[in-house]
């Protein structure tokens, strides 16, 4: 069962690797977001400073909205899914498997990039370490979140507007406390809290995500 | 439950129903409307912008409520496969957002005096904002199916995760302005409502659930109806694809 | 009366919340039943069409 599950993740990778620059793509989009406060706002670093925190997250939430409506399609185009969905293991660990291998190719390494981005946007320096460690337990929730929706609006007409307007409402919470763990942690507050909450929303979502969005998918496979 | 899975059972019950909804709301809106507006004395802090009350937190509280009663049916569908609360939840999402739209506007309207701002980014109203969304998604995603049962599944999907979010939603938000909010301003609920105000806000409050229900039964309606003719073409369709086929 | 109407200052904000909301509803209540009404007309002509269904109620005539 792990053995097929880790195969699973594997093969969504090697896609993904193949049909290259999906990481690229996300992280390239990232930077641009970010990039265009500082020339819409002006370039005045305590400005920057101020909403540095809001617009990384706000550019890595759109960057992971971008992903999604691959996550199923290509699956669902090539018939992959069907095989997918007759493999011995149950349909939300295959999705569990494609949702782990999503956050790898698009939450880590917008992870990675954020730290970057905080240097351009002129963040505190004590806020680094809560800026990565609340996109490390929020991009996964992202993915989770993400996983729904893309199952949800899989073979739907124009799909990716209907998922981005699903979706979003429902990441606000991450948004909220991601953007408040930095913001506390600039000015020298515990981020405890934050990361409890955080940790709280991944564990519930990462047990509820996969077996609604199973539920879906199966919707799309009947 | 499965008593009222029957079309034809259903519209009957609702034929025996609408009467006495569309009465009651008649009455209690008519009566709220008279009393809130002239009767009710102004408030001693927020003078006459607090008539605007009558509309806002009713609003407000079928806004939530609808949502909920949609997420209850969406899970009655989801479980037992029931054919009417499939309908109901589909039924209520523009009833919904729309007096989530009024409790939006009218926020808006009561803020201008108050806070001397169209908007101001408060609890409440950004949750209210969100839960439109959340409304227009729902609406957007039946839209987007052409296959009924499909559409009515993964809705009810939605509805359920959305469920499961919005207190996490609300939470999150309400921490998220008291990080943010000044002490200073008033805030919606106001001081502790008078006595004076609290009877017409009560009948407004049963007139907009007895309007829900009137504007339920008739859109349930219309969905039994567009459910039969399609299923009266497609046995139509087959029939001439039969006979054509004998031919 | 224009004392009231004035609501004490804030005529304009309460009268549109009202007038507004009320609107609304009205108007949703009106297309609610309209589509209920054309539905129903247009599920009866559907079944009109059927063949097997005109036969039945022939019989019972």
């Amino acid at each position: 069962m792990s053995r097929t599950f880790l195969m699973l993740i594997r093969r969504d990778l090697l896609l993904a690797h193949r049909q290259g620059g999906g990481s690229l793509l996300a992280i390239a989009f990232f930077v641009l977001v970010v990039s265009l406060f500082p020339l819409g706002v002006g370039p005045a670093p305590e400005m920057l400073e101020r909403i540095a925190a809001g617009t990384i997250w706000v550019a890595a939430l759109l960057s992971v909205l971008l992903s999604l409506d691959r996550m199923f399609q290509a699956d669902l185009e090539d018939g992959s899914l069907d095989q997918l969905a007759l493999l011995p293991i149950p349909l939300a660990l295959v999705v569990l498997a494609k949702t782990i291998a999503h956050w790898l190719t698009t939450g880590l390494p917008l992870t990675l990039t954020a730290p970057l981005l905080g240097l351009l946007m002129q963040l505190s320096p004590d806020a680094y370490g809560a800026l990565v460690a609340g996109m490390l337990l929020g991009t996964p929730i992202l993915s989770l979140i993400g996983a729904i929706g893309a199952a949800l609006t899989v073979g739907v007409r124009r799909g990716g507007v209907l998922l981005t307007l699903i979706v979003t409402p429902l990441y606000i919470p991450i948004l909220i406390f991601g953007v408040s763990a930095v913001e506390a942690a600039a000015q020298g507050f515990a981020i405890s809290a934050h990361m409890l909450f955080l940790s709280a929303l991944l564990s519930g979502t990462i047990v509820i995500a996969p077996i609604a969005a199973a539920w879906s998918l199966k919707l799309a496979l009947d | 439950m499965h008593r009222f899975a029957n079309p034809t059972r259903f519209l009957r019950l609702a034929a025996a129903v609408l009467p006495f909804s569309a009465a009651v709301a008649a009455l209690c809106l008519g009566a709220g409307l008279v009393w809130g507006l002239f009767f009710a004395p102004p408030d001693y802090q927020q003078g006459d912008t607090v008539r605007i009350m009558f509309i806002h937190v009713p609003s407000a509280m079928m806004a939530m409520g609808v949502y909920a009663g949609m997420a209850i049916s969406s899970a009655i569908a989801l479980i037992w496969r029931h054919a009417i609360a499939d309908l109901i939840a589909k039924a209520s999402a523009p009833i919904g957002a729309t007096f989530t739209f009024i409790c939006l506007l009218t926020g808006s309207l009561w803020g201008k005096p108050m806070w001397g701002t169209w908007w101001v980014w408060d609890a409440r109203l950004t949750s209210m904002l969100i839960m439109l969304f959340i409304y227009l998604g729902y609406m957007a995603l039946w839209q987007a199916f052409d296959d009924q049962t499909k559409a009515a599944r993964a809705a009810a999907i939605l509805a359920l995760v959305g469920a499961i979010n919005l207190p996490v939603i609300k939470f999150s938000v309400e921490w998220w302005n008291t990080l943010h909010q000044p002490a200073s301003l008033i805030t919606m609920e106001g001081p502790k409502i008078h006595e004076s105000l609290l009877w017409p806000l009560l009948l407004m409050i049963v007139g907009f659930g007895a309007y829900y229900l009137t504007v339920l039964i008739f859109r349930v309606r219309a969905e039994i109806h567009q459910r039969r003719t399609r299923m009266l073409r497609m046995a139509q369709a087959d029939r001439h694809n039969a006979m054509q086929a004998a031919d | 009366m224009s004392e009231f109407l004035s609501m004490g200052g804030y005529g304009l904000y309460v009268w549109t919340s009202w007038g507004v909301g009320i609107a609304l509803m009205i108007a949703l209540l009106i297309q609610s039943v309209s589509a209920a009404r054309s539905a129903a007309r247009e599920a009866e002509a559907t079944e009109q069409l059927s063949p097997r269904r005109r036969r039945r109620k022939a019989e019972v005539e």
